[in-house]
């Protein structure tokens, strides 16, 4: 299996996501040049985290036009499995892979924590390896990480299911305590229309290890792999 | 082609929670000015653009923030003015 990790100027988690591929999994990755118009026969691409183009405008706005973009949406709508992670979230949003927008922390602040979050959907290629209701563990490090959509919007996601992760205290309860960043409706990761999009703001990519605090993110990647091989 | 300078103001969606707005409300309250009901933040952008006429810079700088200024999700924009630069 074939990892393409996007690389913009000012990504800085596309070498962790490297190193949880290939150290953690035993497949393979390719980093993809923003400029490039090449996936390099990638069977999963992913938009990783950081600050590209120094999140000038908003988060995403510019890197949405960067030319492998254009790929990218292409491979998305092919069915291809797409993988956005913190800016690639926000990026995501930007390009309308997936709804919605991610705006300013309520807090405004920037927060670098790890957050419980509660798996609310364990039927989709990104989680299949938790079990439904699962409460797992991982890192944020976000200032923009505010889920917003229109009201019909939320209800539609939540109607088909496509709120997938959300914050959730240790007893699994979504309470506004649980929520960092004011998301709506707690939502931390929501999927698009045709299941093979999928954004969140918390790094499964940096939750390997228990040496590092939590290995909660390796199910994230490992669900991926036997959705692809089946 | 004339260069038209345009100007155009981008602000938070009303009704989306704008926790910067709210901030600088209540700090406003704080030095006094009580009369304050309503702040928002936003952004301020001014585009230098060659154009045959006013209207016409105009028009590419609304297609500008349709797709890349301004992020219809959230924001809305008002384009201020276009004079000759």
């Amino acid at each position: 299996m074939k990892f393409g990790i996007v690389t913009f100027p000012g990504s800085n988690c596309d070498y962790d996501t490297f190193r949880a591929v290939v150290d953690t999994l035993g497949e393979s990755a390719q980093y993809l040049w923003h400029k490039d118009h090449d996936l390099l026969g990638a069977d999963i691409v992913v938009l990783p985290g950081g600050f590209s183009y120094g999140d000038y405008l908003r988060p995403g706005a510019i890197a949405r036009f960067s030319p492998i973009m254009t790929e990218v949406m292409a491979h998305a709508k092919r069915g291809g499995p797409v993988m956005c992670i913190c800016n690639g979230f926000q990026i995501a949003c930007e390009a309308g892979l997936l709804p919605g927008a991610l705006l300013r922390n309520q807090s405004l602040q920037f927060i670098s924590a790890p957050v419980t979050m509660r798996v609310e959907n364990a039927h989709t290629m990104f989680t299949s390896a938790y079990e439904p209701g699962q409460i797992v563990t991982m890192p944020v490090a976000h200032g923009d990480g505010r889920y917003t959509a229109d009201s019909d919007m939320l209800d539609r996601l939540e109607q088909e299911s496509r709120v997938v992760f959300r914050y959730v205290n240790h007893n699994g309860e979504p309470t506004a305590d649980a929520n960092p960043n004011g998301s709506n409706g707690n939502i931390a990761g929501i999927l698009n229309e045709g299941g093979n999009v999928i954004g969140l703001m918390p790094h499964p990519e940096r939750a390997m290890d228990e040496l590092l605090g939590s290995s909660d993110g390796v199910g994230f990647f490992e669900s991926l792999l036997s959705s692809v091989a089946a | 082609m004339t260069t038209f300078r345009v100007s155009v103001h981008i602000t938070p969606r009303r009704g989306i929670l704008d926790p910067q707005g709210k901030a600088v409300e209540s700090a406003l309250h704080s030095l006094g000015f009580s009369g304050v009901s309503s702040v928002h933040v936003g952004r301020h952008i001014v585009v230098d653009t060659d154009s045959e006429s006013a209207d016409a810079a105009i028009e590419s700088v609304k297609a500008m923030c349709e797709r890349l200024l301004a992020n219809p999700v959230i924001e809305d924009f008002e384009i201020e003015s276009a004079t000759a630069a």
